[in-house]
């Protein structure tokens, strides 16, 4: 209430700025949860919640930061209330995620997607970060609201993992094999909720 | 008689790229020396950015204004 309100101005900064990151946060969504669909709507959520809370960014800091921790936290409570439950839809993720036609790619990206989809989620999230949206480390901590040290480590578990998977070849195929998968991402779930991280932008 | 497989087998990537099969590189993954699926997973994040904007957004977008009494 008694916060400085925005001039119109500001406001329409803050839209435009909000406009451009929305590419953005639809790929980050994308490497997140599996579908398309799903995905979207986790980046409308999130976009109404940063407008609604705009008062709250700084101009000047980067939005597309800013955006990425509320996107990140709508993931984390619609997972929690099992709203994405690993209905990975491969034709779908085969059709959206493959290069455009002529471009053969040496690792078929949809294979490289599913394998993504396997890490914890921390893991997952701390790679999208920094291998895809290139932030620094320092900007993947803060946006995760953990240490360097840990994203780093994250990254290097993740890449790790991904590295055999892809080498052996070893990618799960079906859906029931994403199942036991998810599970076990819930219970981390749990844990990254239960405490740390999530909305400890407390600077 | 049936000599099949004459064609199509083997003509993967000729686009000289390294095959992921390859061993490479298996020494450890440094930062400056990346894994070659790296490439791929910004690839796979660019190619979501680089998609046009669904219409939905659009529509979010404008419904913002109304909202900010």
């Amino acid at each position: 209430m008694s916060e400085s309100a925005r001039t119109p101005g500001e406001k329409a900064d803050f839209k435009r700025e909000l406009t451009e990151v929305i590419p953005h946060l639809r790929a980050f969504a994308r490497g997140l949860c599996g579908r398309p669909d799903m995905a979207d709507d986790l980046v409308q959520e999130a976009m109404m919640k940063a407008w609604a809370a705009q008062d709250r960014f700084e101009p000047g800091t980067s939005m597309r930061a800013w955006t990425f921790v509320i996107l990140r936290n709508a993931y984390l409570t619609d997972m929690r209330r099992n709203r994405f439950r690993g209905e990975y839809d491969e034709n779908v993720a085969e059709r959206i995620l493959t290069a455009p036609a002529g471009q053969e790619e040496p690792i078929h990206l949809a294979d490289l997607h599913r394998a993504l989809l396997t890490l914890p989620p921390e893991r997952r999230e701390a790679l999208l970060l920094v291998g895809a949206g290139g932030f620094s480390y320092e900007e993947a901590a803060s946006i995760c609201g953990c240490a360097v040290g840990t994203i780093k480590s994250r990254v290097g578990r993740a890449r790790a993992t991904l590295s055999s998977m892809m080498e052996d070849g070893n990618i799960p195929r079906r859906s029931t094999e994403d199942a036991s998968a998810h599970r076990a991402i819930l219970q981390e779930l749990d844990m990254v909720a239960g405490g740390n991280g999530l909305a400890s932008k407390t600077r | 008689m049936k000599s099949d497989k004459k064609k199509g087998a083997k003509d993967i990537s000729e686009s000289g790229k390294v095959n992921p099969k390859q061993p490479a590189s298996h020494a450890g993954h440094h930062v400056g020396q990346k894994p070659e699926w790296a490439n791929g997973l910004r690839r796979l994040y660019d190619s979501v950015v680089e998609e046009p904007l669904p219409d939905s957004f659009k529509a979010l977008l404008s419904r913002l204004d109304d909202k900010s009494r």
